[in-house]
């Protein structure tokens, strides 16, 4: 290797108070090219609060984020997605009402070349088609046969089988998932699992929060570990035991000192 | 960890009770169509296409009034109806805008009013020209739907309450600049015959049709284009489904609230202009009940109170089931008292079909 692997996010030290109640305490965090990190934590340990900070939902007090080695200052969560980090929330963000189209290109919608797109604003609902078509056969998500089905009629897996798709359909730094296997059954979760699998083979990083071990266990490369308001560990998933990981997580074993860190690592 | 003392290593491989998982059922789940009686079939495709109930319900009440009322397919007759569909239908496309956002607008009559007030008072009694007048007009209805939006986006009120409240108070306005006074056909006429314009009949194949009433269809076509075929389109339906996922989805959520409003309110006003022509006159006290039939029209047409489904071509319809039924009534010699009744039937019935539709289990 002649270049060292550098993060495709780094934070530093971030900060964020309510009132007084610290919610990040200086957590640092990175994720590098092409990993599944997992991020686990107590109720309250302060992880959506750094997750969101790192997509733009919220803005941290003190603190930078680097993206590519380049500071950015997110204060929406569109203003993170402009630069290339695509969230699937827990609730999904989608419009029940609308087809699986509508919903791909949802605030980002193609317009038709030439003047009826420019002086009409006119979608251009055939290359939208198209594209949400093939990026569904990508994943082997077509048993959903019409694209301009609502996404009402869909079951939970097969809703989150969309908002996947539409992540990682337009993501090009990584994607987030919130809770992606909270609301499903097996089967679908076992669907949800193999996706996230699908979507890190090929080369999109991911950041999973989830509380499932089983399912942290099974997908990441390595797990971060916030308590407390910060990091208090990193470790790779084939070097711990879940109850290890717990343990750490709980404060009941001290953390290993080192931050587990992919072979040839480096910060920025 | 005690589940590791098994064979292999238990991580990246899926759980002990996942491995059956490969002999279960394949189909993602099935969709077979188990209730084949009419009425399930009836249900399942007026489920899929939603429009269609307004559609038949039109086409029923045409034959029946065609049928019991002898003169109901006279040209003047069908003129007349869409006539008096014209102003209702275009405070419904406002009243579409809005009620697909979730929200619905009381005030849309009222603002009509003032607005036709502010026109007619400017070009008539204080001699502005009249197109500046409209121009004028167009403003206060833009404002007056600003007025709105802002209150709905900036205090998170209710849109019930707000528009509850401005219906009131632009009366109100209504009544302090027009000093109760109505003004008269034969001073427009005088003054500025252009506050008329829509009112210009135009006669096509034996109908007498108003220039006011093809302005109605372009705005149904509009809109309609613009609901359907533009990213503002998609994004009115989205937020009024639901406004959370919609904001998350990187739509301004209250910007698309603020325009539907300010559209709205601008809508009104065109229907001010277009209710002089269709009148005549001026009065500060017309249209009262223009409120409360634009939601009627809407109802009927099939939009869901709850925001985001719905079509604007339903309203339409809606409105046209409303004519219908007035001038079929009207014209069996059905009393005014008894023609509210069926309407309130009406609007009650089509809620019912409605919830019966959305039932997904169809």
């Amino acid at each position: 290797m002649t270049e060292a692997i550098k993060p495709v996010l780094q934070a530093n030290r971030l900060v964020k108070r309510y009132g007084r109640v610290t919610a990040m305490d200086h957590a640092d965090f990175e994720l590098y090219p092409g990993e599944i990190l997992a991020v686990i934590g107590d109720n309250g340990a302060g992880k959506s609060t750094m997750v969101k900070s790192l997509c733009g939902a919220v803005v941290p007090d003190e603190g930078e984020i680097l993206l590519d080695g380049q500071p950015v200052h997110f204060t929406t969560p569109i203003d993170a997605r402009d630069k290339g980090i695509e969230i699937v929330y827990q609730n999904l963000a989608l419009s029940p009402a609308l087809s699986i189209a509508d919903n791909l290109f949802l605030g980002r919608e193609l317009y038709r070349g030439g003047v009826l797109g420019k002086a009409f604003n006119m979608l251009d609902k055939r290359r939208m088609k198209a594209f949400a078509r093939e990026k569904l056969t990508e994943l082997g998500l077509l048993t959903i046969q019409n694209i301009d089905q609502l996404v009402e009629t869909l079951s939970g897996g097969q809703r989150q089988g969309v908002a996947v798709a539409r992540a990682a359909a337009f993501a090009t730094k990584f994607v987030i998932m919130d809770e992606p296997t909270a609301a499903l059954g097996v089967k679908e979760s076992r669907r949800v699992l193999e996706l996230i699998k699908d979507v890190q083979a090929r080369g999109m990083p991911i950041v999973l929060i989830s509380h499932n071990m089983p399912h942290v266990f099974e997908v990441a490369d390595r797990i971060h570990i916030h308590r407390l308001g910060r990091r208090h560990a990193v470790v790779r998933s084939d070097d711990i035991s879940m109850s290890d990981a717990v343990a750490i997580m709980t404060g009941a074993l001290e953390p290993p000192e080192e931050v587990a860190r992919p072979a040839g690592a480096t910060l920025h | 960890m005690t589940d590791q003392s098994g064979t292999g290593d238990p991580k990246r491989e899926m759980q002990d009770f996942e491995k059956v998982l490969d002999q279960s059922a394949t189909e993602v789940a099935s969709f077979d169509d188990h209730d084949t009686s009419l009425v399930g079939r009836i249900h399942h495709i007026l489920h899929a296409n939603p429009t269609w109930v307004p559609v038949i319900v039109l086409l029923i009440s045409i034959a029946v009034f065609g049928t019991i009322a002898n003169n109901f397919f006279t040209p003047f007759n069908i003129s007349l109806i869409i006539q008096q569909v014209t102003i209702i239908g275009i405070l419904g496309v406002a009243q579409t805008l809005i009620i697909l956002t979730a929200g619905i607008d009381l005030s849309v009559a009222a603002i009509m009013v003032f607005c036709s007030v502010i026109m007619g008072k400017l070009a008539v009694n204080f001699g502005v020209p009249t197109p500046v007048a409209i121009m004028a007009g167009f403003a206060v209805g833009a404002i007056c739907g600003a007025i709105n939006g802002f209150l709905v986006t900036r205090f998170r009120l209710p849109p019930f309450i707000v528009t509850l409240g401005t219906w009131s108070i632009f009366f109100a306005l209504n009544l302090w600049y027009s000093e109760s006074q109505s003004i008269r056909s034969q001073d427009i006429d005088a003054a500025a015959p252009m506050l008329k314009w829509f009112g210009e009949r135009v006669d096509l194949f034996g109908f007498i049709f108003t220039t006011g009433s093809f302005l109605m269809l372009f705005l149904f076509a509009l809109f309609w284009y613009l609901l359907n075929w533009t990213p503002w389109g998609r994004h009115v339906y989205a937020v009024g489904d639901d406004a959370e996922a919609a904001g998350l989805s990187g739509i301004r959520v209250n910007r698309v609230l603020a325009s539907v409003y300010v559209v709205g309110g601008f809508l009104c006003a065109l229907g001010a202009w277009v209710a002089i022509g269709r009148v005549g006159s001026v009065s500060p006290q017309s249209f009262q009940e223009g409120n409360l039939d634009s939601i009627t029209a809407v109802v009927i047409g099939g939009c869901s109170l709850f925001g985001g489904r719905g079509s604007i071509i339903g309203t339409l319809i809606g409105a046209l089931i409303v004519g219908v039924f007035r001038s079929g009534l009207n014209l069996t010699g059905v009393e005014v008292l008894w023609q509210e009744f069926a309407v309130g039937l009406l609007i009650i019935i089509a809620v019912a079909i409605d919830q019966w539709l959305r039932k997904v289990s169809a």
